[in-house]
């Protein structure tokens, strides 16, 4: 058996993938990808801990984290069509504004 | 034989990620992050949590990840990100702020769990390893039911509640004003 903290170790790194992911890319549609890699990443570590410590809690957590993942993506999604037929681009650089 | 496995996976699911983070073309990052997805699926299921890759395969690279693709499809022309980067230098910042971010995890990590001993987070038998408590294999999405039947009822209802919540105002974002 793999021990749990080779899982997390690779959930650390691809945390700070998904981080950097956010922080390089201008395209909101690929910065919203890369949440969605740090969410997993958090995921894999609540499994992994969950299975150290013997109890199923991780698991459930991680159930609820999808749920609201997908509520996020689909949220998250309609903004950007919404600012896309606003801005007519789609650059993270002209998203100064809170509201215009 | 499971280090092979596990290494094996772990290398597709980080190639993934940096092909997600470093290519050009979203709908390419899409496709690279089905592929990490899915990896990390497998890796569920070495951990023993059965429901959860089956959910992750179902919910984010079926859901989701079609939410995705569409998007891209409906909006990006594919010419987003061509062209010279006129914040270059503030970007590229993002690169020692990473590896300072991984650096902190490593070290919390390797305070919390390398020190931590086993015996001391596994409470019924003492020096027992505690893979002996893990539920079977069998068992693992019967009792994951349970625990969310039972303890995680309410937290349970509520997202439901929020997926109503987010479907409406998904639908009111997405409406054409007149």
């Amino acid at each position: 058996m793999v021990p749990e903290s080779y899982y997390v170790a690779l959930s650390a790194i691809l945390f700070c993938i998904g981080v950097l992911g956010v922080l390089v890319r201008r395209n909101p549609l690929v910065i919203f990808m890369s949440v969605e890699l740090a969410l997993n990443a958090a995921n894999l570590a609540l499994v992994a801990f969950g299975r150290r410590h013997g109890s199923l809690d991780g698991q459930a957590l991680v159930f609820f984290v999808m749920a609201v993942a997908a509520a996020e993506v689909a949220v998250g999604l309609a903004i950007i069509v919404v600012i896309f037929r606003v801005r007519q681009r789609l650059s993270v650089d002209d998203l100064s504004a809170m509201r215009w | 034989m499971s280090y092979v496995a596990f290494f094996l996976i772990a290398a597709l699911a980080l190639g993934a990620a940096l092909g997600l983070v470093l290519k050009k073309n979203a709908i390419h990052g899409a496709l690279f992050l089905v592929v990490n997805l899915g990896s990390i699926a497998a890796l569920y299921l070495m951990l023993g949590a059965e429901f959860l890759a089956a959910a992750q395969i179902i919910v984010y690279a079926g859901a989701i990840m079609v939410l995705f693709v569409f998007a891209i499809m409906v909006l990006i022309p594919g010419k987003e990100e061509t062209g010279p980067d006129p914040r270059r230098a503030y970007r590229m910042l993002a690169l020692p702020v990473a590896g300072v971010l991984f650096l902190e995890v490593i070290i919390v990590l390797l305070a919390r769990v390398g020190s931590a001993p086993r015996a001391a987070v596994s409470p019924p038998v003492a020096g027992s390893p505690a893979a002996a408590s893990i539920p079977a294999a069998a068992g693992s999405v019967e009792a994951l039911g349970r625990i969310i039947f039972t303890d995680y009822l309410l937290p349970f209802e509520l997202t439901s509640v929020l997926l109503l919540a987010a479907m409406v105002g998904v639908l009111l974002l997405a409406r054409r004003r007149a």
